[in-house]
């Protein structure tokens, strides 16, 4: 494999830990609830993705334990910040540090093992095409499993009832519950579905993209997922895109350290997130913008009375 | 049966004051559990964390250590969650303070001035307001999310860091260890009694305490922001304009996380290195919230905090447990306290299936 095949098939690898998260939380902001507890998740979820896989040899029970665990996670922070009117960002910075001094715990016994990864697959005939071949037809299914959950929910969100539902609790939870939308159990569940995906981005970061556990081993990829709902203007195409710029930022700066170009490596450690905090100003600087794609009633409290 | 939360006329300040302490209680039922788990001696363990720093006069002295620094940047903090500015990069504004603050004894290696240390104190401020100022501008001027601008900040802090200690800075004599030279006894705070690391600093935070509990009493007539139950038209900070409150949250928590990163270099470590920050930044935040966002609540979390992590350190070695272990119950305690606190505002009622929706849920 050249290494311009390497690093295009790469990026596609490297953007599914992003878009599997980012589109999670997008569900999850729809109505209206701001998780900011990604990060830790996703740590809880590659900890236990690597132990289950590791104990069982099986990546797909590690998938399964991972989304639970996902799932578990976010159900302590829907229960905070849902039932018990707890502020959303507190409590996604709260279960964050639960979620990764969790990672730690589970993790310790397994600290710099590995673990074999999971074949991708060899689609016939096109993967033989130069170039295109190695890049778009010999990716892990999850990949394109991704890639294709994002078209499911960028049109589920769009044009079915249950996307006018998660939609209309986003925007206005008052009006929604007047029109006999469950307000609460859809905020739920969208918080358990970002839980599930999150969960899953854990399990492939750990278990198929780079195969080992090392404590922190997530690195600031949650929060890069929560920025990059932000930058895709609450839109799947564009968080998709997001996520492959992301995904290409971060193995630029593996081929970069491996080609020893004179730069130091720290510099190229930073650039994701140098690459985030200019986006992030580029983006935001339309306020006008950002308030019409922004859910309405993100990231406030909800008890269930009528509006104020 | 169902349960129902009922908003209260007004906030309770006896549930203000309960809350943290029912918080505290449920964290340590829950860490409990997880002990068993884990197969651990609960009872020991629970004596190594609360019981054990008390024991002697050097342990104590160690919960004055970490108290001050966890003090220090929650002050501040609180200042900007009241005002809904959510800075949570301290953990960054503390390394650049730390990284500015050293680059006095690094660059001087030979001096014994007595500017030193004032020095230092001036640059490490400096430093901190600096790194939060990258954020305040791109949140004032480009609408950018602090939360995101602000973590992002302290993990480029972080490799900064990294290539200051392996690099330029690196002691040439230190046997290739990531750390700087050790600095010179003009460049340290003096220890307050002879064989312990406590030292000087511990005047800092007071004093901070006091500057930003005068500030809240001019600004918000006392108790009555808290008790008032946060009521967000009271948190948009009398006076202030958004963008203001943007950055006075912001320069502040800078300056006193400079300070906090310059008061370690200065301090216990004397030296900089890669663990210069212990964590103190993310742990402020929930002394911060522990605290009630009130400069008096926040002095009593901040000791329990410290304590906590020196209980954690002595449960390290009686218990072999793991410190992330005091990340999980740090985590616990602010999950447990968020939740309660909305008996401050709210009372449960049992939900009788006769009377529906009608009448109930109505704010009276």
């Amino acid at each position: 494999m050249s290494t311009l095949e390497f690093f295009l098939a790469g990026t596609f690898s490297a953007a599914t830990i992003f878009l599997l998260a980012a589109l999670g939380e997008l569900v999850a902001e729809k109505s209206g609830v701001l998780n900011l507890s990604v990060e830790g998740m996703m740590a809880v979820s590659a900890a236990v993705g690597f132990v289950v896989t590791y104990e069982t040899g099986s990546h797909i029970a590690g998938f399964a334990g991972a989304g639970l665990a996902g799932v578990l996670l976010s159900l302590i922070f829907a229960i905070t910040a849902i039932t018990f009117l707890a502020n959303q960002v507190a409590t996604g910075l709260a279960v964050g540090i639960l979620g990764l001094g969790l990672s730690a715990l589970i993790g310790r016994d397994y600290e710099s093992l590995t673990i074999a990864s999971s074949a991708g697959i060899n689609i016939p005939v096109l993967s033989e095409i130069p170039l295109i071949g190695a890049v778009l037809f010999q990716q892990h299914p999850v990949v394109y499993l991704t890639f294709l959950l994002a078209l499911i929910i960028g049109f589920t969100l769009k044009h079915t009832r249950l996307g006018l539902a998660i939609r209309s609790t986003g925007e206005n939870p008052h009006a929604a519950q007047a029109l006999g939308f469950p307000v609460f159990l859809i905020r739920y569940c969208c918080v358990a579905f970002g839980g599930l995906l999150a969960g899953f981005a854990g399990a492939y970061a750990s278990t198929i993209y780079t195969p080992l556990w090392a404590d922190g081993m997530i690195a600031g990829r949650g929060w890069i997922a929560v920025a990059l709902v932000v930058f895709g203007t609450w839109k799947t195409g564009r968080i998709a895109f997001g996520a492959l710029l992301f995904g290409m930022v971060s193995l630029g700066e593996l081929i970069a350290q491996s080609m020893g170009a004179g730069i130091p490596s720290q510099l190229l450690s930073s650039l994701p997130y140098i690459v985030t905090i200019i986006v992030l100003a580029v983006i935001s600087t339309d306020r006008a913008r950002m308030r019409l794609h922004s859910p309405f009633s993100l990231g406030e409290t909800f008890d269930g009375t009528e509006g104020r | 049966m169902q349960f129902k939360l009922d908003r209260r006329e007004r906030a309770s300040r006896r549930m203000l004051l309960l809350t943290p302490l029912l918080a505290v209680l449920l964290s340590v039922i829950t860490s409990s559990l997880l002990l068993l788990i884990l197969n651990k001696p609960v009872g020991s363990t629970l004596h190594s964390f609360f019981i054990a720093p008390f024991e002697n006069f050097y342990s104590i002295t160690e919960v004055f250590l970490k108290f001050g620094p966890l003090l220090l940047i929650a002050q501040a903090l609180a200042v900007g969650f009241r005002a809904k500015v959510w800075n949570i990069g301290a953990e960054g504004q503390m390394i650049i303070g730390a990284i500015a603050a050293s680059s006095v004894p690094v660059y001087f290696v030979d001096s014994t001035s007595g500017w030193l240390l004032p020095a230092m104190i001036a640059l490490g401020a400096a430093g901190g307001m600096s790194w939060a100022a990258i954020a305040a501008w791109l949140k004032t001027r480009f609408n950018a999310n602090e939360i995101l601008v602000t973590l992002m900040l302290t993990s480029i802090a972080l490799q900064l860091l990294y290539y200051l200690l392996l690099g330029p800075w690196k002691d040439p004599m230190g046997f290739n260890f990531p750390q700087t030279v050790m600095f010179q006894n003009e460049a340290l705070f003096s220890p307050l009694f002879s064989g312990v690391r406590l030292n000087t600093s511990i005047i800092i935070p007071i004093i901070f305490t006091v500057a930003v509990w005068l500030f809240m009493e001019r600004h918000f007539g006392g108790f009555k922001l808290v008790v008032g139950g946060l009521a967000p038209q009271a948190a948009t900070y009398a006076g202030f304009s958004a963008k203001k409150a943007v950055w006075v949250s912001l320069l502040l928590a800078g300056f006193a996380a400079g300070l906090a990163g310059m008061s370690e270099v200065a301090g216990p470590i004397g030296q900089l290195q890669r663990s210069v920050t212990s964590g103190y930044g993310y742990s402020a935040i929930i002394v911060a919230y522990l605290g009630a966002l009130n400069p008096v609540g926040i002095v009593f979390a901040a000791f329990f905090v410290a304590v906590l992590q020196i209980g954690g350190d002595v449960a390290l070695v009686s218990a072999n447990l793991p410190i992330s272990a005091v990340h999980v119950f740090q985590g616990l305690l602010l999950i447990f306290y968020l939740a309660t606190y909305t008996l401050v505002n709210y009372q449960i009622r049992p939900l009788r299936h006769a009377s529906s929706s009608t009448t109930e849920g109505q704010p009276t």
